[in-house]
């Protein structure tokens, strides 16, 4: 049977460069970057040297960069450590309904201790728009948080307009560029941000690593204690061979990406194109301003399990903004915050694709994909349009 | 997640679709949770349960349950087949995942409502 992948905003496959990259680190090259002696010389040398190379893709300087475990962690650090360190200045902090959990739940913690959240809303196509920034703000913001691709729909926000109106009122502005970064240009001088967060298992390196880039003059407080590593502000023994393969996926990633967003939008379009030509089937998320590898569809009168469980029975992996899938009882907030009907999003069905896709997948996907939608609205009492 | 007989009915769902000559029908759940089971019922003089459908809008669980309770009833009367529980169900099923025990877990319920409308019809 074919096995397809259509899940490459969940994780990527590493790629054969990183994982050489990281083989030496795992067995001989053991050193601990903080040891002074020649095995932890070693080591130092090439963990600075790989943040020269991520510095470098990311247009940003090395002493910019931190490494984390991942963009879990990078996200709680830019901002449980903007309201620790701007705590006297402020407490309010403005984010958007649209972000993913590692922003949006950190967040509404800080709303519990004290902070003030305002959570901007966004139109149909899952866009924050600057103008109700610039009405939400006040000289009491210390902190604007902004995804830069949406996860789940692609939308992708104004980050350069929104982050100027952060900047007139003196407030920090961060970017989740987790899903971004390798599919569409990300510069931090042209989006002028101060922080950003990104993670290497999304670009085709290993998991557990990822980083915060924090711009120079910066100062963010501490959410862990225990060590001076990262210039004191990430405690711990560096994840040495994922930094490895974290910087030879990321240095790749950026010198590919124009070709990848060429391959990953033409078959992004082929498949938009031939799901939303059946019937009752509609797009979700932005129709231009959109990550290249994105198609997310609803699917009326079905729901996005029996879709998933009924595609990976065919060998196509794919996800769902449906409550089953959320492993709540609500469906997807990022597809509710877009005004979607409750049937529509349990409906749901995305689609991420990645270097690997090809049109024979697209088809072959377009062609299995009738038969089970049809099987399954034949099962279904509700009616199309029902709330 | 789901055990071998699960994936079994949700793939060769038993009792598919509607009953033209059902005298009962139950509907239970809603859009909102994103789970809608309708159960139609043709019980026969002898309150026998002679024919059993089903439509489901909902998850692998909410699918595997409904067909598995028209195995389960078809053919019994109906003072016993009320007395199905939604555990029942889940346990011929050879258990369900825990979050699905409450949200896609309906089956019995909506047995329990399709009888209730045939003895209501039964009094008019």
């Amino acid at each position: 049977m074919r096995s397809i992948y259509l899940d490459h905003a969940a994780t990527t496959p590493m790629r054969q460069e990183a994982y050489e990259a990281m083989i030496p680190y795992l067995t001989e090259k053991f050193g601990n970057p903080s040891s002074i002696h020649a095995f932890g010389r070693a080591a130092r040398k090439d963990v600075d040297g790989a943040r020269e190379r991520v510095a470098k893709a990311l247009n940003a300087a090395p002493q910019e960069i931190f490494f984390t475990s991942g963009g879990t962690e990078a996200d709680n650090m830019a901002i449980l450590g903007t309201a620790a360190q701007l705590r006297d200045k402020g407490k309010h902090i403005i984010t958007s309904a649209v972000e993913h959990h590692a922003v949006l739940h950190t967040c509404e913690a800080l709303a519990t201790q004290g902070y003030r959240l305002t959570m901007l809303p966004v139109d149909k196509y899952g866009m924050v728009s600057p103008s109700q920034l610039a009405k939400a703000i006040t000289d009491e913001t210390i902190l604007v948080s902004i995804m830069h691709a949406n996860n789940e729909v692609g939308t992708i926000q104004p980050i350069r307009e929104l982050a100027a109106i952060a900047h007139e009122r003196g407030a920090l502005f961060h970017t989740d560029a987790v899903q971004s970064l390798g599919n569409i240009p990300v510069d931090v001088a042209d989006l002028q941000v101060d922080l950003l967060s990104a993670s290497a298992h999304k670009l085709y390196g290993p998991k557990g690593v990822g980083l915060l880039y924090v711009r120079k003059g910066t100062k963010l407080g501490n959410i862990a204690y225990g060590g001076a590593q990262e210039r004191n502000l990430r405690p711990g023994t560096e994840n040495v061979a994922g930094i490895m393969g974290f910087a030879r996926a990321l240095e790749l990633a950026a010198a590919e990406q124009p070709e990848t967003y060429e391959h990953l939008a033409a078959l992004r379009d082929k498949l938009i194109k031939g799901l939303t030509s059946l019937p009752a089937v509609s797009l979700n998320g932005h129709p231009q301003q959109r990550l290249p590898g994105n198609v997310n569809v609803s699917i009326e009168r079905v729901e996005g399990e029996s879709l998933i469980l009924s595609l990976d029975m065919a060998g196509i992996a794919v996800s769902s903004g449906s409550a089953c899938t959320s492993g709540s009882l609500e469906p997807s907030h990022v597809l509710m915050a877009m005004g979607l009907s409750h049937q529509k999003a349990h409906g749901s069905l995305r689609f991420t694709l990645g270097k690997s896709t090809s049109a024979a997948d697209i088809d072959y996907v377009l062609e299995v994909i009738p038969g089970i939608i049809q099987r399954l609205r034949q099962m279904s009492p509700v009616q199309a349009g029902q709330e | 997640m789901y055990s071998e007989k699960v994936m079994d009915h949700f793939q060769n769902p038993r009792n598919v679709g509607t009953l033209p000559d059902a005298n009962g029908v139950g509907e239970v759940g809603n859009i909102r949770c994103g789970d809608v089971m309708k159960l139609y019922i043709k019980v026969n003089e002898n309150q026998v349960i002679e024919d059993i459908k089903f439509q489901t809008f909902g998850c692998g669980a909410a699918i595997a349950t409904s067909s598995m309770i028209t195995e389960i009833v078809k053919g019994m009367p109906i003072s016993e087949a009320e007395k199905v529980s939604n555990r029942q169900v889940a346990e011929e099923l050879d258990g369900l995942p825990p979050v699905k025990m409450h949200c896609s877990n309906l089956a019995a319920d909506a047995l329990k409502a399709a009888i209730e409308d045939y003895r209501q019809g039964q009094k008019a």
